[in-house]
């Protein structure tokens, strides 16, 4: 027995010191994130780049498949102090980050590693997303998105449509002709609030809650059953009932990206980060565009929200890490990388130079990529006002339940529009206001 | 008399159980008292654990002001009841055929047990594929009437698929116990019923179902409080319907998950399953109370 012990000492101290020089050599450091399929492979590939740039750190990236996910390994290895230096967070996770005191602000990271990073560089509606109230960025802009018109050309032709829906009123009479000339579903929606409610309201420079969208102040309430939102609802509810617009979600057997690209539906409202897939599985030859999400006629167009994800930096790991972690936020931040990453992603570039690196290599020009700058122009078509840098309110994600399922309530005739509406408000704000106990005190930065 | 053999250490049977006591401990005493403490304040989602806050009971309370919660409360029940009720009728005829040894029993017998050992979620995936109103298997109805089924839009259809997959699955497990038990029951029996001229429904009910009731009320408990709380309801409903459509088939565990995974209201969904352990052992207080008196050990 005591032999044994004696043994496992000696193998314990060669282990030990086979991995000291080991470790003197690299400093690792992890970053979770929450892309899977395509996408998580080009994230690897960023990864793989970054640890053949240099000697010094070792980036290890794992996926944990989903956003939600994502978020919440994260809690559970923080709370374990087993975190990674680096996670990926969705957009509307940000309020539970920026209150959580678990992160190093991007800034004060890249200050304190003396790298010099141009923060304007980033675009206004993007980087708006992510600073505190003083504009500095908490977490680095990495994926971005906004919400885009698709649209069959083919099948406008057919029905003798000629160009891009502008307004609503368009998407209406092309979707009568469209009807007309036998297509059975124009234009297809889900019950996701992002593109109907949240970048509708943005561009419509409608509040979707008091306070600025809850920028001022913790104690914001939802206002979207007052605004245009009603309005809009009330014509895809008459649309719907004259069989113009159907509904499509993955329940009913095809969501609406699958849909458009099957051609059974031939316009859609969905993310440009969807553009490389429909490019991906559209039948070969068909003609599609996008365009920017319509607006009412007589609007004055705002510009529409990021979506996407950035990089948050957490706290709990040892210094040296930190100093990778400066190391890989900076290079993934040069315009080289920058657009390497639109290019193989569809995710839109979140920096000036990368953007204008991609205009001058000729990119928007392909045929594959072309229609991927109207994502810009949509983002950056007025500066980021007071109702469109974005939405900041407590327990955002939960309460996008609470608008899809009063959208199930309306579209499937079990409530009036003002009723469903009523409801996903009043009890977005119960959602709100546990969400302002639990961080009592605490105020905006 | 007394020829039994009987340890005269305490210590020596602890021992024993020791393992597994402390299998429960980690594992189960341990995270309830975390949820209980959640339960009672308001806790972040990042922690922070110097600024918690003590609520009382505010939590409770919002959970009990909510309707939606009292629906949901309501939905688990009828989802449970139909479930077990389904997936142990279902089993039971099964059982009774392979046990009469009808042509093909054995393969048959090798086949019903299959699907308990497919993960739920594996199931739920499935199901949504065959059970799609527009695109699934199933989607032929549709065309003779529209509408006839899609549980996208009726909460009905949503609650009728969601007890489809969960007692297709639970047949195969409850298939298991009561084959087993059948073949316990001594052939003459069965034969010296059949002489006097009783069929196969009158000896079900006469005979088998009483000898077999130890095992059937065992398999009612555990049917019961697997669908009310089980994972496998939480994986079926997260794949097929997600709670929809407007919260028709929001049971309680699925309720609870989501709120605290996805909404990050670990205190709300913490007070709510300390809620759904306590109805639990309701449950279980009812069934061994009023039920178990029916039943008769051998």
């Amino acid at each position: 027995m005591k032999h044994l012990g004696v043994k496992f000492a000696a193998m314990a101290l060669a282990l030990g010191l086979g991995a000291t020089p080991a470790l003197a050599e690299k400093v690792k450091f992890e970053f979770w994130h929450g892309l899977s399929g395509d996408l998580g492979e080009r994230v690897k590939e960023t990864c793989d780049k970054f640890n053949a740039s240099q000697s010094d750190y070792e980036i290890v990236c794992t996926s944990q498949n989903g956003y939600p996910e994502t978020i919440q390994n994260a809690i559970a290895a923080y709370r374990a102090k087993k975190n990674p230096a680096i996670v990926q967070v969705f957009d509307v996770g940000t309020l539970d980050l920026m209150l959580s005191g678990a992160y190093i602000p991007a800034k004060k990271l890249m200050e304190d590693n003396s790298y010099k990073i141009d923060w304007d560089n980033y675009f206004g509606g993007i980087a708006r997303y992510y600073a505190d109230s003083k504009g500095v960025l908490n977490s680095f802009p990495f994926n971005s998105s906004t919400a885009m018109f698709y649209y069959n050309i083919d099948a406008f032709t057919k029905a003798g449509i000629d160009g891009a829906p502008q307004t609503w009123e368009d998407v209406e009479a092309d979707a009568r002709k469209l009807k007309s000339a036998g297509f059975d579903c124009p234009f297809g929606f889900s019950f996701d609030s992002w593109a109907t409610v949240e970048q509708f309201s943005a561009i419509h420079n409608q509040p979707i809650a008091t306070k600025n969208n809850g920028y001022d102040g913790l104690d914001t309430e939802l206002v979207f059953n007052k605004t245009k939102v009603v309005d809009q609802l009330t014509f895809f509810k008459k649309m719907t009932d004259e069989g113009l617009f159907q509904v499509k979600t993955a329940q009913l057997g095809m969501d609406v990206v699958p849909a458009f690209a099957s051609q059974t539906c031939q316009m859609i409202q969905s993310s440009v980060a969807d553009h490389g897939t429909i490019g991906k599985t559209i039948k070969p030859g068909t003609k599609w565009a996008v365009t920017m999400l319509p607006v009412w006629k007589g609007t004055e167009r705002k510009n529409s929200l990021v979506g996407g994800a950035s990089l948050w930096v957490l706290k709990n790991r040892p210094e040296a890490e930190y100093k990778g972690a400066a190391a890989f936020l900076n290079f993934i931040a040069q315009p080289d990388m920058v657009e390497w990453w639109s290019t193989v992603t569809g995710y839109i570039p979140v920096t000036k130079t990368g953007f204008d690196a991609m205009k001058a290599n000729g990119f928007y020009e392909k045929p594959q990529f072309a229609g991927r700058e109207k994502a810009i122009e949509s983002l950056t078509y007025t500066p980021a006002g007071d109702l469109t840098r974005g939405i900041r309110v407590g327990g955002f994600p939960q309460i996008r339940k609470e608008i899809s399922n009063a959208m199930e309530g309306i579209f499937f005739g079990k409530m009036t529009v003002q009723a469903g509406l009523d409801q996903a408000v009043e009890r977005g704000n119960a959602i709100i206001r546990r969400f302002e106990k639990t961080y009592a005190g605490q105020t905006l930065n | 008399m007394n020829k039994r053999a009987v340890f005269k250490s305490r210590w020596l049977p602890i021992l024993f159980a020791l393992p597994q006591l402390l299998l429960i401990f980690f594992f189960f005493y341990w995270p309830a008292t975390s949820v209980l403490t959640w339960a009672f304040s308001l806790e972040p989602a990042f922690g922070g654990a110097g600024d918690r806050l003590f609520v009382g009971w505010d939590n409770f309370r919002d959970v009990f002001a909510d309707r939606e919660y009292w629906q949901s409360v309501a939905l688990s029940l009828v989802f449970a009841f139909t479930a077990t009720a389904l997936s142990m009728f279902i089993a039971f005829v099964l059982a009774i055929c392979v046990d009469r040894q009808l042509k093909g029993s054995g393969i048959f017998r090798f086949f019903y047990i299959w699907p308990y050992a497919i993960a739920a979620p594996a199931v739920g995936l499935a199901f949504r594929f065959i059970f799609a109103p527009e695109s699934g298997l199933i989607a032929v109805v549709n065309t003779w009437s529209p509408d006839l089924w899609n549980p996208a839009k009726f909460g009905s259809h949503a609650m009728i698929l969601v007890i489809i997959c969960f007692a297709w699955k639970w047949i195969g497990y409850n298939f298991i116990f009561m084959t087993a038990g059948l073949q316990s029951i001594p052939r003459s029996l069965i034969e010296a019923s059949s002489m006097d001229g009783s069929g196969p429904v009158r000896r079900a009910i006469d005979l088998q179902i009483p000898l077999l009731a130890p095992t059937l009320f065992f398999l009612l408990v555990l049917n019961l409080t697997e669908s009310f709380v089980g994972p496998d309801t939480y994986g079926i409903v997260d794949l097929t319907t997600e709670g929809g459509p407007n919260g028709a088939t929001n049971v309680m565990v699925y309720r609870i998950v989501s709120e605290a995974f996805q909404g990050l209201n670990y205190s709300g969904a913490a007070s709510q399953s300390l809620i759904l352990i306590g109805l639990i052992m309701v449950f279980t207080f009812i069934q061994f109370r009023f039920v178990e008196r029916r039943v008769h050990y051998k």
